[in-house]
């Protein structure tokens, strides 16, 4: 679904990482864990086509990113649901027609509309529908960004320090939504500092954790 | 082309999902409002001054194809020989393309207005008319008037309608202007749409940025602008047009034969021009915000 092959990143002169290959496989679940500043939400954003790689090759889809132009771009982010760090809505939309946001700018607004009442009972949002952005709790706003993300029903999902700052309960339920979507299919890469996450993660799921520290990225063993 | 056309007509029946995303952008909606509606009221002035200007010259250089009197003033018993006279030069005068003497009939009726119609035309020494007519290069009327002077002493060329030769230059002159005028506020209309509709987006960086983020193609992004600032021109320009019209139509009326200033307006058909206007600067509003959003989306990427 999604490869990277020696992939280098710098923004402006200091080189992030370099030589970095990763291969995300059909219904795989990973963790990208690494200190804060080594890079994670950088690498993420090659994920997506955010960002194009300095050096190396990125394939989205057996396609190279390098070569998208930004309306591909934009039919790429369809079929990759992205969970942002800083969670962005448009405040001055409801919850509802911001998860929905998605399908409205696809042109596909009332196909779903029966699902998207589905999709935030899912997420527990369905009495903050009506609510803007701002109403909402961290935690809350968390699990809207991944109703948003979903709602395409894409075949990737990209989280970026999804339990961020939220508290463990939250972060259990989060991350419970996460294994269910992986459970139906669904390729999941989620970048966390959170260990206890991950270990959480661990009993419930067959996944890989991948460490990015030294520009390098490592396999994750058994200090989990 | 196809696909402008049905992106225009699109954002005229309306993509409003694509609107709604854009979060209301008061001040400058309403700064392109007033814009366009005093821009359009300026474009019916200028338009209606062009109009009025095209009227006048027309009549005044149909006037100047007419004609030249010669005037002869003599004693009854010569009056026949030197019009015959008279007749013998411009026969031989190039640019002269008929002449003849009017009838007592005619010349009675011209006098009539002031003496009434019972004048003695015959018994008075009133001067005898010839009525020139000159072919499209006209003649050298220096060089008609030595000749007159030298064999009919008694004949005087008036060539009245020639004063207003340079009028008619100044009329066209001022016809052109006029058009210019209205090149210019639609240019101008332009631009500070253009600036509108810039400020806007860059207010906006941060909804693109979100609408980017969640899939949306620069092509619905723009529309959401470019249906806001097209419509709110072309209301603008409405408002415009019709109170410039309704001041036209309030302008107080004359006899317009020679009138400049009271001729100011429009006859018939061409109030459809006042329609036109605001159509016109829909359009320029239809291109001005879409060039100015495809290229902020290009340089925000
Ligand atoms: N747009 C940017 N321009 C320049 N430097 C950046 C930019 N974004 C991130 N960085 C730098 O790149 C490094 C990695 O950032 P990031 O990928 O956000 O790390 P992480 O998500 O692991 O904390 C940081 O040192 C950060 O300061
Ligand atoms: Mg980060």
């Amino acid at each position: 679904m999604i490869e990277l092959e020696d992939v280098a990143y710098s923004y402006g002169g200091a080189e992030l990482f370099s030589g970095l290959s990763l291969k995300l496989a059909p219904g795989s679940f990973h963790f990208l864990t690494g200190p804060s500043g080594a890079g994670k939400t950088t690498l993420l954003k090659l994920c997506y086509g955010e960002l194009l790689a300095t050096s190396g090759h990125v394939m989205l889809f057996e396609q190279d990113a390098a070569r998208l132009d930004r309306d591909q771009v934009a039919m790429m982010r369809r079929r990759i649901g992205v969970v942002h760090q800083d969670c962005q809505f448009l405040d001055h939309l409801t919850m509802r027609d911001n998860v929905a946001l998605p399908l409205t700018v696809s042109g596909r607004s009332s196909a779903f509309s029966a699902d998207l009442d589905d999709l935030l009972a899912w997420v527990g949002l369905r009495r903050q529908a009506d609510q803007l952005p701002p109403q909402l709790s961290g935690g809350e706003r968390q699990r809207a960004a991944l109703a948003r993300a979903v709602i395409m029903s894409p075949d990737v999902i990209i989280a970026d320090e999804p339990t961020g700052n939220i508290d463990w309960e939250m972060s259990q339920r989060l991350l419970s939504l996460l294994i269910e979507l992986n459970k139906m299919g669904k390729t999941i890469l989620v970048a966390t500092h959170d260990l206890n996450l991950i270990r959480a993660a661990k009993s419930q799921v067959s996944s890989r954790v991948l460490r990015l520290k030294d520009r390098q990225l490592q396999q994750a063993g058994a200090e989990l | 082309m196809k696909r402008l056309i049905s992106e225009a007509t699109g954002m005229v029946i309306g993509d409003p999902e694509a609107e709604r995303s854009v979060p209301p952008t008061g001040f400058t909606a309403r700064l392109t409002v007033f814009t366009a509606a005093a821009m359009a009221f300026l474009s019916v002035f200028a338009l209606a001054l062009s109009l009025a200007t095209d009227r006048l010259a027309d009549q005044w250089a149909s006037e100047l194809a007419q004609t030249s009197t010669i005037r002869i003033s003599a004693p009854a018993e010569q009056a026949e020989a030197q019009v015959a006279a008279a007749l013998r030069v411009l026969e031989t005068t190039p640019g002269v393309a008929s002449a003849r003497a009017l009838t007592d009939a005619e010349q009675r009726e011209l006098l009539a207005p002031w003496f009434g119609p019972d004048l003695p035309v015959d018994r008075l020494p009133i001067p005898r008319l010839i009525e020139v007519v000159e072919t499209s290069d006209g003649f050298d009327t220096t060089g008609l008037r030595a000749r007159l002077q030298a064999e009919v002493p008694g004949a005087i060329l008036d060539d009245h309608t020639r004063w207003r030769e340079p009028l008619v230059d100044a009329a066209s002159r001022l016809r052109l202007l006029g058009w210019i005028a209205i090149a210019l506020i639609i240019g101008a209309t332009g631009t500070m749409i253009t600036l509108a509709a810039q400020s806007a987006l860059a207010a906006n960086a941060q909804v693109i940025r979100v609408m980017r983020l969640v899939g949306a193609e620069d092509g619905y992004i723009a529309r959401a602008f470019v249906r806001r600032f097209t419509l709110r021109a072309l209301a603008g320009a409405l408002i415009g047009a019709i109170l410039a019209g309704v001041a036209i139509l309030t302008l107080p009326s004359a006899d317009t034969t020679g009138g400049f200033l009271t001729g100011l307006g429009f006859r018939g058909i061409e109030w459809l021009w006042l329609l036109a206007i605001p159509v016109l600067i829909g359009v320029v509003a239809f291109f001005a915000t879409r060039a100015a959003a495809l290229r902020v989306l290009r340089e925000q990427s």
